[in-house]
């Protein structure tokens, strides 16, 4: 016999149904407008759901002891939402040429308006995060917190950081001056001297055997979309698990069994 | 205990399915499947492989080096380098160029067998360490790496600090009385010629091995 699915009688405490000849929900102008943002919210929530899964990912159980050092793989996070948000607003003045990448880095420090700042923003917030990084991935590794079930997320994380390197590395270029051009030709030749295709990759990296014409736009390339476009991607199914597997508790805290369970206490 | 299950025929026919066909061996459902996937590795194959090919391109691609002059043959001595400026890449202004080091050949210190090519040697300026840009110090007759202190002699061997293999060089011919530079080539201690590679990579022993050539930069055929 099919199982049918038999309607459910409403649950204490949720809203009787709408009758008719009755009115419901904001009548005056003045509570309309009382009730816009969470009946906006509601329409997209109709058509979506999404959420349950906002309530999924923000409202988790976590374990007692939880601590600051929990935040870093957030900071972490933010560092890299920054560098995203100033990368687009640099890419709006910046031009990715040889003959010109240094005089627009030089029009954006000391001319455009808050120019520098928002360079300034953007190169040392790479250092904020390439530390971040590291220091989220120490306590992930001195709390043990890479164990079962969660080795799959110390293995993204570990892709992450060396793309958070590989945008370090062709960032670096960009700015287009003696420090930039000449950090570069060392850093392909280190990279080149990798047995078998090391040679190939840094033929690669510079689009032919020399420093060329297509060395820069290539760098911007992978700087500004091939790379962000991977830690954007890698970085939610980080936190996917992280939401899924829940947050280990800080190794000095042990696991409590009930007192009845214990053997020492369990009557023979 | 439960019957086992007989091995089922390769026949379409003796499974009993509807409209099958007498020899018919692959189902129309298989059929399906099978077109539809390789109909969606054709179309994806069509997007992925010219961009891969686009983006890959320069790593197969041999680049052009025309001969370009540096100056008149009785400019060069057999005892001193003149620096000279060559282009390397035309299209990005200064930062293509690139310093190299020229004098005439000497029988006194050059040992290699002497031929159409280095009647001049011409000495990049890129250091084989990592590719910084050396000095030559007349006072010393030496080449001087500013950056982690690689040294090298005179005719370019090492002869301190981290470099692994001699200075680049590159081939030379005299058209008219004027001197050309052509295309860049690497040496082993030996002062062999090898196919450029990039600094930082021997040519010793298995370096040669460990470090092949590019498709993107050869030495001269039968050099």
């Amino acid at each position: 016999m099919p199982k049918l699915k038999l309607p459910v009688p409403p649950m204490p405490g949720r809203p009787a149904p709408k009758r008719p000849g009755k009115t419901y929900g904001p009548q005056t102008p003045r509570e309309h407008g009382r009730e816009a943002g969470t009946s906006a919210i509601g329409w997209i929530d109709e058509r979506t759901s999404l959420s349950g899964g906002a309530r999924w990912m923000m409202f988790r159980k976590v374990p007692k002891g939880t601590n600051w050092f929990y935040t870093l793989g957030s900071a972490t996070m933010f560092a890299f939402l920054a560098q995203a948000v100033t990368g687009v607003f640099l890419a709006m003045y910046y031009d990715p040429s040889a003959t010109g990448a240094y005089d627009s880095i030089r029009n954006i420090n000391n001319e455009v308006f808050l120019g520098e700042f928002v360079h300034g923003m953007h190169k040392w917030g790479s250092s904020v995060m390439v530390i971040l990084v590291f220091l989220h991935m120490g306590r992930t590794f001195f709390f043990g917190a890479y164990k079962y079930p969660r080795e799959l997320n110390w293995v993204i994380g570990v892709v992450l950081l060396i793309l958070t390197m590989t945008m370090s590395f062709t960032g670096y270029l960009l700015p287009f001056d003696q420090r930039s051009y000449w950090a570069t030709i060392v850093g392909v030749n280190i990279n080149g001297t990798g047995p078998f295709v090391g040679p190939y990759l840094s033929d690669f990296l510079r689009a032919g055997p020399d420093f060329g014409a297509t060395t820069l736009s290539r760098f911007y390339a992978i700087h500004m979309m091939l790379v962000p476009g991977a830690i954007a991607a890698l970085m939610g199914f980080h936190l996917y698990l992280v939401a899924k597997l829940g947050t280990t508790a800080p190794p000095w805290l042990r696991a409590k069994s009930p007192e009845k369970l214990r053997e020492e206490k369990v009557a023979r | 205990m439960a019957e086992r299950k007989t091995a089922k025929s390769k026949y379409t026919a003796d499974r009993q399915i509807p409209g099958a066909f007498e020899g018919e061996t692959v189902t129309r459902r298989r059929f399906m499947t099978g077109t539809v996937h390789t109909a969606g590795a054709v179309a994806t194959a069509a997007i992925v492989l010219p961009a891969a090919g686009f983006a890959l391109g320069p790593v197969f691609e041999e680049k052009e080096q025309p001969w370009q002059p540096v100056g008149k043959a009785t400019d060069f001595t057999p005892d001193t380098y003149l620096p000279r400026t060559i282009t390397i890449e035309p299209r990005i202004g200064d930062v293509g160029k690139s310093t190299v080091f020229v004098r005439r050949f000497n029988p006194d210190v050059d040992t290699e067998p002497r031929d159409q090519y280095n009647e001049f040697i011409a000495i990049s300026s890129a250091c084989m360490h990592l590719g910084c840009p050396i000095n030559f110090v007349a006072a010393a007759q030496r080449f001087i790496c500013p950056c982690h202190g690689g040294v090298y002699d005179f005719v370019g061997k090492v002869a301190g600090g981290p470099p692994v293999r001699p200075l680049d060089r590159f081939y030379t011919r005299v058209e008219n009385g004027t001197v050309q530079i052509g295309r860049r080539f690497s040496v082993n201690s030996e002062l062999e010629r090898f196919s450029p590679r990039d600094p930082g990579e021997p040519l010793d022993g298995v370096g040669q091995y460990m470090y092949p050539s590019r498709p993107s930069m050869r030495k001269l055929p039968g050099t």
